[in-house]
């Protein structure tokens, strides 16, 4: 095995499982599933495809949802950026964002589902003193027909996601000497930043939030907790039917994953098509010349729309630690009246396995990630192979791809080979996902390494392998770590790859959750997510904590 | 057109306690031009960022910037209208020559009709006929820098700042640039401020010279205008 061979066997490692996943779905899609009697092609999946109820509001609720979430996330990103990148609060908001990636969907879903819930902290808080309520009122504020939770739930997490792929665009763009030229040329501050800097960012974001509207349009574990059940969005009744004992319901699955396949292509063609017209209006505008002015009122309300995303996100996650404290509650007191270890006591035993799962199944993910990706990098300055625009889409395809799309026929494929169910299986699964973030967060830090320090490196006498062992590997600590975290994290947080390839015989905190969170008990459910938004936290924490006591007597190690 | 002076008292600027820069009153006529040299460290870009209302927070300044008779001190940057080059001409990368252009050009001036005639105008002036739909990226460098005055002066500044803006031209284009930049000014009679640390542009200037020592220490006024 040598170095050169590594890029291509991580390119092969994506797209095997991908390719065979979406073989696996496409073949039941057309009637070919001989294991289960499917010996003919044939367009009947697609018919009882369509004859399902609910089948047309199932896809225009994913369409809306997924839309909305991605524009409204999007929108209050560049809004706040344009607004408010001359103010304080811009600069320290990096740090405050990090805690709430690492924090998995399903743990901030379920806790926005205890904040918002009727008899929810909320309510909890404006009752009985401002609403007159002392019984929780019979409103549908989770699971509404409308999908509002959903689209709220998914913002909570995009919000964060594209706040930190814009600021990591932002550092390449020279942005602060452009924008003083605009302010000196008499543009007031958030036209200078639309017309000067959001067009520079866009070719840096488009893949990110390519990502985000897929996810949105495909998301499970998120539309179980938040949004409507009956009948609830696509992605969700697909895996209903691939849940199903009736294995019969396999083909209009698979007819309806591809359906999910279809939506997000499409959707991912309309953004795209709208950007094309927006270019040419944006060119005018630019023309036009409108200086704008000073925006202060949109300065403040942008950070203030920002700042109750991040505050509704801690918020969720204290309500997940106070429920599974709680003793007696009763509804308008706004905190329990009595607090409790019981939740705890009864299910420390219980939690003990899906704990090992997790942390077993995100360290073997990110170890494995974490190795491939440095092999990679040092095959690519090595070999002076620079990855192309192919690789980065490659990277892309897992977030791009919806994973019910191609994660039901790798069950399939896995279970010809008699691997379904197994760690090798679902480790595999996991690396899809992790793999292209850690490679994301690692590639820049790599290539920033001041090329001078190898070459007085290798002036001294090292070769490769001890610049790579002895140089750069501990030069890149600090990034490394923070790669491995959030690998970790994405890891952690999976639930439709663990779901398919264990073969639902794989129990993780957040499989655990997201069945919990069908139930009525939250004392039980709360304990469930606490632990699994706190795991990738510790994680997090680690990687910062670590490289600063290693270097604690390097100044030139520390952070600037 | 302006026909304003610009005139600086008293500014003082420091950074974490330590004073950077204090200047003594002085006054740009329009049409002079005043050169301000020191070393590197000196604060001589800062004091263009406080003129033009760009400072970092973190800086402490005092003193205040007039033009003509109105205090511009407490102005937003796009407010004062007063113009700037950099050492990079800071050309926007996504868009045209002519865009570029177009971005300084006042929307006052209405209909694209006539910003296209204003724009034509200003590229005949700056010697590079039909090269508006060009990418700024294909521009040699002094073209680029001519490009960038003529954003600079469509925008109708009251005053005009250089920061070191013909260092990073080769020898032989410098001389061509600053009589460019120079006469421009003198036709528009603005008060121009530049920093450098190249004795050569103060001598071209032929302005007052104001030499900016260490962090610290005051500075002071060699020569007055004219001498």
């Amino acid at each position: 095995m040598t170095l050169r061979a590594v890029p291509a066997l991580t390119i092969a490692l994506l797209l095997l499982p991908i390719g065979a996943g979406l073989l696996g779905t496409l073949l039941p899609a057309f009637g070919l599933l001989p294991a289960i009697g499917g010996q003919a092609l044939s367009l009947e999946p697609w018919r009882s495809l369509f004859e399902a109820p609910g089948l047309g509001t199932a896809i225009r609720l994913s369409v809306s949802t997924g839309l909305a979430a991605t524009l409204l996330s999007l929108a209050l990103v560049l809004g706040f950026c344009a607004a408010a990148h001359d103010t304080r609060s811009f600069g320290r908001m990096q740090a405050a964002l990090a805690p709430i990636l690492a924090t998995p969907h399903a743990a901030l879903a379920i806790g926005f589902a205890f904040l918002i819930a009727p008899s929810g902290w909320i309510l909890r808080l404006l009752s009985p003193w401002a609403t007159g309520w002392d019984r929780p009122p019979d409103l549908v504020t989770v699971q509404d027909p409308l999908g509002i939770a959903l689209v709220l739930g998914l913002c909570l997490k995009e919000v964060p996601y594209l706040l930190l792929m814009t600021l990591a665009a932002l550092a390449q763009v020279r942005a602060a000497p452009a924008l003083a030229v605009a302010r000196t040329l008499g543009y007031g501050p958030v036209l200078a930043w639309l017309k000067v800097v959001a067009p520079q960012l866009w070719p840096q974001l488009r893949l990110p939030v390519y990502a985000v509207l897929a996810f949105s349009l495909s998301v499970v574990d998120v539309a179980l907790v938040l949004g409507p059940s009956n009948p609830p969005t696509l992605a969700v009744m697909v895996v209903r039917w691939f849940a199903d004992r009736d294995v019969a319901l396999w083909f209009p699955a698979a007819a309806g994953a591809l359906l999910q396949a279809g939506i997000v292509a499409g959707a991912i063609a309309l953004v795209f098509g709208i950007e094309r017209l927006a270019r040419p209006i944006g060119r005018s505008w630019i023309f036009a010349g409108r200086r704008g002015g000073e925006g202060a009122w949109l300065a403040r309300g942008a950070s203030v729309l920002l700042a109750l995303i991040l505050a509704a996100s801690l918020l969720a996650i204290l309500a997940l630690a106070v429920w599974s404290f709680s003793g007696i509650w009763r509804f308008p007191d706004a905190l329990p009246q009595a607090w409790s270890l019981a939740t705890w006591r009864a299910q420390g035993q219980a939690l003990a396995a899906p704990i090992a799962a997790t942390l077993g199944l995100a360290s073997a993910s990110t170890l494995l990630a974490l190795v491939l990706v440095l092999l990679c990098l040092e095959a690519e300055s090595r070999f002076a192979l620079p990855p192309g625009r192919g690789a980065t889409l490659i990277l892309y395809l897992p977030l791009l791809l919806p994973q019910i799309a191609f994660l039901f026929g790798l069950q399939v494929v896995l279970v010809r080979l008699r691997l379904d169910g197994m760690a090798v299986a679902v480790v595999w699964a996991h690396l899809l996902f992790v793999l292209p973030y850690v490679y994301l967060s690692l590639a820049d830090p790599w290539r920033a390494l001041d090329p001078r320090m190898l070459r007085a490196a290798v002036a001294l006498g090292a070769g490769p392998w001890r610049c790579f062992l002895a140089v750069k590997l501990p030069l890149l600590l600090r990034p490394m770590l923070a790669a491995a975290a959030v690998g970790f994290a994405v890891s952690v947080s999976l639930y439709l790859p663990t779901l398919f390839a264990g073969a639902g015989r794989i129990a993780t905190l957040t499989t655990e959750a997201i069945t919990l969170a069908a139930g009525s008990d939250r004392r039980v459910l709360g304990a469930y997510a606490l632990v699994q938004a706190v795991l990738p936290l510790l994680v997090y924490g680690t990687a910062i904590a670590l490289p600063a006591w290693h270097h604690r007597n390097r100044a030139g190690m520390s952070v600037r | 057109m302006s026909g304003a002076a610009l005139t600086l008292s008293g500014i003082r600027l420091s950074l974490g306690g330590a004073m950077l820069l204090a200047l003594p009153p002085v006054s740009v006529a329009p049409g002079e031009i005043m050169t301000v040299m020191g070393p590197s460290g000196c604060g001589k870009s800062s004091l263009l960022a406080f003129l033009c209302g760009t400072l970092a927070p973190a800086f402490r300044a005092e003193g205040r910037v007039l033009l003509g008779g109105e205090d511009v001190t407490h102005l937003a940057p796009q407010r004062r209208r007063i113009g700037i080059l950099f050492q990079d001409d800071l050309l926007f990368p996504h868009l045209s020559v002519a865009e570029n252009l177009a971005f300084g050009l006042p929307p006052g001036v209405r209909g694209r009709a006539a910003r296209e005639a204003r724009i034509t105008a200003a590229l005949d002036d700056a010697e590079l006929p039909c090269f508006g739909s060009r990418d700024p990226a294909t521009l040699s460098g002094g073209q680029r820098a001519r490009v960038s005055l003529m954003r600079a002066l469509l925008a109708e500044p009251r005053a005009l700042l250089l920061d070191e803006a013909f260092a990073r031209l080769d020898a032989a284009l410098r001389e061509r640039m600053r009589r460019f930049v120079f006469d421009h000014a003198a036709r528009l009679s603005l008060p121009v401020l530049q920093v450098t640390h190249d004795l050569e542009d103060a001598v071209s200037a032929a302005g007052s010279l104001m030499r900016l020592p260490g962090p610290g220490c005051a500075a002071t006024l060699e020569r007055g205008p004219g001498s």
